[in-house]
């Protein structure tokens, strides 16, 4: 192509504005496309906060709600599953929940905003198994030195009543505390934590 | 980084070199001819709006759920629930009815400039035969919404099959897989319109533009180009370089359509209710029909001439007849049209007028499909011959009869005609 | 020819036509008055909801007609519990059979497939009719299962088709509605929340409606630049063949 100058130049740049123009364009027309992979409204408020009344939790007692298809528990903790958690920390991979997903006032030593109430996700962090609650009572079959917690029956690992996970289980990390908030004294509202305290 | 940029185009080139020899072959070095004009458009539009509906399809199966108790929920979900969502549905329901004004305009240019002659007929036929694929396409796309229009539709057209003598009630139940139109048989539709007839398509556009890239294509004035080649170059005198030709004028094209495409989907996606049906925002219900069925728009002129055909011998059959003649006469065009000339540019009198005719006749009988027989009421006067008084079924009449006399009347027509000679060149 | 081209201009008409033939009143909504919007949101929760669902529409989708989280929760929410939930209706379909016959369809879509102009004149034009079971019928969807929802806004009236043959043999039809007992609004107030709720009606048959002409508008602007600079780009090429 033995063109002048000019015409090469008025050409190139045709080329130029014209395809950054039409490549901006398509960004914009691939926005919807990519944009409808993000969850859905129905996603969204099948995740949406659950509240759980604790008003008629005895202390011991371990209550089971579903949030985002996953078991969230409530333990109403006795005072002596409370003091347990400084006796195990020696135990524990651990102690200090520095690895572990918590909300910031969830990373004191109870793990929770109330040291009666715990709230956590009953989810192995190994493989997804749900734990199952072992008190004292259960020193039996969990061992002399088992002063009560959480033990996964999938792979063997034990969790304290504050969700922290034992030394020597497959399950790398504590379990996960969820965003939650007292929105009175006798409800808890799991999965969101932006109203009131 | 240019120099490490063409070392990795050698290193690709070096190893699959057909990719930049098929580039040269139907791109960079297929010459086309010069003149060509809007009618010539069409084509690349066409495969601008299969790409769009494969994207948009492709989106939409990732909401939608073939379950005949969920399928019209999941499309209410795609409209407010998922981000994006209504205008991806927006743009496929749009597209599916471009898809059939640009295919009948490019059917339309094949007409004006006998692009269907020798040595293209292949070429038409593997064209026909993206055309009944198209319309099985649509037809199986208009169940998934599962509305009444989409459940009724679909409930007639298989009944029609079903009016085929000897095999007909079987082939309707092994189409629908049921008794009647219901959860097995949008399954099986969805699996065919969004894998099997996609499929079918690519491999018959593959084929079409193959066939056609092998004679090279006709022009305006229906004059080949291949017969004057510069000595030099070896390359035919009228013809030019597709690339970059034709892609920078297609490109222009498909802005313009983009620009209708979008004012329609973003001003108003139901088009009067001729792109979506009003009566396909009720949910599909099988003990209610509506008060009026009509396919949608683009197979309205085959219902009319479906409609035309009165029952004979007890049957329905005729009148499904005819309408399966209508379309299969298309494969014989190549060899009904008997003229010299390709071009309607140098053809006489009596192609121009048929054409005419031809054409608004297809206009007509697809607008009276779009209504019920009675649009325009009853004949004042008696007749005994008249087994209906309905002004809408005789004019419905005419035009097939127009429609089928301009197929078969066309070897003696064609024949007759007064041509003008072809000119040699192109002309601009 | 041109008589196909003079049938063809009666189209438009064949638009207007309700099964019936009862002429179709336009309806005088404005897709843009949120306080129209949020006024038929609120008839719609305490007159509809009760028999029928808009089951493809979220409370929480509320929030674009200008509305708060609080406010659809303390004034919109009787018949569920979380602000996510969809529309849905309590009154279970097995009972809606037995008491009017057939299941009061769902009301996500029913602006777009009756029309607004439908709607607006079907909510208007119920009369008193000792002949059906609940004593009432409706001048545009004669023999409706439905009673009047309204009645106690709009009060009873009566509908007569009155013929007229005047001294040429012509032959007119007189629609004469008289109010038998006055309800709680006055015509004009009625008409006005007939509005509202006909408004709110098409705009939770399609709420991206607005926001689809405002992208368009965008991408038209967008589309005509593109095709500015193409047009250029195809010029300086064409520029070479003659």
């Amino acid at each position: 192509m033995s063109a002048s100058d000019p015409i090469d130049r008025t050409r190139r740049n045709l080329i130029v504005a014209t395809s950054i123009a039409g490549g901006a364009a398509s960004v914009g027309a691939a926005v919807p496309f990519v944009v409808s992979m993000w969850p859905s409204e129905r996603a969204k408020a099948a995740g949406a906060p659950v509240e759980v009344d604790i008003s008629r939790m005895e202390p011991g007692d371990l209550k089971v709600v579903e949030w985002r298809g996953k078991p969230v528990w409530v333990v109403r903790r006795t005072k002596e599953m409370v003091d347990s958690l400084k006796a195990v920390a020696g135990k524990l991979t651990d102690p200090g929940s520095r690895a572990s997903a918590q909300p910031d006032y969830a990373k004191n030593e109870q793990r929770a905003r109330k040291p009666e109430f715990m709230v956590m996700e009953g989810v192995c962090t190994h493989l997804g198994c749900s734990p199952q609650m072992k008190t004292l009572a259960a020193k039996a079959e969990m061992g002399t030195d088992w002063i009560g917690g959480f033990y996964c029956p999938c792979h063997g690992s034990k969790f304290d009543y504050a969700g922290r996970v034992f030394k020597g289980a497959p399950a790398p990390l504590n379990l996960p505390v969820p965003p939650h908030v007292y929105v009175t004294d006798t409800t808890i509202l799991i999965g969101d934590d932006k109203k009131g305290a | 980084m240019a120099g490490r940029l063409m070392a990795l185009w050698d290193w690709f080139d070096s190893r699959m070199p057909s990719v930049a020899e098929e580039w040269r072959k139907h791109a960079a070095e297929y010459y086309a001819p010069k003149n060509f004009n809007f009618w010539y458009y069409f084509g690349s539009l066409a495969m601008f709006v299969l790409v769009i509906q494969i994207v948009t399809g492709i989106f939409l199966t990732m909401h939608y759920k073939p379950d005949a108790s969920l399928a019209f929920g999941s499309v209410e979900y795609i409209m407010r629930d998922v981000w994006g969502g209504w205008i991806i549905r927006y743009i496929h329901s749009t597209g599916a009815s471009a898809f059939f004004i640009v295919i009948y305009l490019h059917m339309f240019r094949g007409l004006l400039y006998g692009s269907y002659k020798r040595p293209r007929e292949l070429v038409w036929i593997f064209g026909v035969l993206i055309y009944l694929t198209l319309m099985g396409e649509a037809f199986f796309g208009y169940l998934l919404p599962w509305g009444q229009m989409s459940y009724w539709g679909a409930q007639v057209i298989v009944n029609l099959f079903g009016t085929i003598p000897l095999i007909g009630p079987d082939l309707a139940l092994w189409i629908r897989g049921d008794y009647v139109v219901g959860d097995a048989t949008l399954n099986r539709f969805f699996a065919l319109h969004v894998i099997a007839f996609p499929l079918v398509l690519l491999g018959l556009v593959a084929a079409h533009i193959l066939a056609l890239h092998d004679v090279g294509s006709n022009n305006p004035d229906g004059v080949e180009i291949k017969k004057h080649k510069d000595p030099k170059t070896g390359h035919p005198l009228d013809g030019i370089p597709f690339h970059p030709y034709y892609t920078v004028k297609d490109i222009v094209g498909a802005i313009v359509f983009l620009a209708i495409f979008c004012a329609i989907l973003f001003f108003t996606p139901e088009m009067g209710g001729y792109f979506l049906e009003y009566n396909n925002f009720i949910p599909a219900d099988p003990l209610k029909t509506p008060a009026h069925i009509a396919p949608v728009w683009y197979f309205t002129p085959y219902y009319t001439i479906l409609r035309a055909v009165p029952p004979l011998f007890n049957s329905q059959f005729p009148g499904v007849l005819a309408m399966g003649i209508a379309v299969m006469v298309l494969f014989f065009l190549p060899w009904l049209d008997r003229s010299p000339v390709k071009s309607i540019r140098y053809r006489g009198t009596l192609y121009k007028s048929a054409l005419g005719v031809f054409v608004v006749a297809f206009l007509v009988l697809g607008y009276l499909g779009t209504e019920p027989t009675t649009v325009w009421g009853q004949f004042e006067f008696d007749a005994f011959f008249l087994d209906t008084k309905e002004v809408a079924t005789w004019v419905g009449r005419l035009g097939t009869v127009i429609y089928f006399l301009f197929f078969f009347l066309m070897p003696w027509y064609t024949a007759r005609d007064k041509t003008k000679p072809e000119p040699d060149r192109v002309t601009m | 020819m041109r008589t196909i081209l003079a049938a063809l201009a009666f189209l438009p008409a064949l638009a207007l036509a309700a099964e019936s033939g009862y002429r179709l009143d336009r309806s005088p909504h404005n897709p843009n008055d949120l306080v129209s919007l949020q006024a038929g949101a609120r008839t719609f929760v305490n007159y509809c909801l009760n028999c029928h669902g808009a089951q493809f529409m979220r409370y929480n989708g509320l929030q674009e007609i200008g509305l708060t989280e609080a406010q659809i929760r303390d004034n919109l929410m009787f018949a569920a519990d979380k602000v996510g939930e969809t529309m849905r209706v309590s009154l279970p379909s097995r009972d809606a059979k037995e008491w009017f016959g057939v299941v009061p369809p769902d009301l996500s879509v029913i602006a777009r497939s009756r029309s607004a102009d439908w709607l607006y004149t079907y909510l208007r034009t119920f009369y008193r009719d000792s002949n059906t079971t609940h004593g009432w019928n409706n001048a545009v969807f004669p023999n409706a299962a439905m009673p009047h929802a309204l009645w106690t806004l709009q009060g009873e009236r009566a509908f007569e088709i009155i013929p007229h043959t005047d001294n040429t043999g012509h032959v007119s039809v007189e629609n004469k509605w008289t109010q038998i007992a006055p309800g709680a609004q006055s015509t004009v107030q009625y008409d006005a929340t007939v509005r509202d709720l006909v408004n709110f009606l098409v705009y939770v048959g399609e709420p991206a409606a607005q926001s689809r002409k405002h992208i368009g508008a965008v991408v038209l602007f967008v589309l005509s630049i593109l095709f500015v600079l193409a047009y250029a780009l195809k010029k300086a090429y064409w520029k070479d063949v003659h």
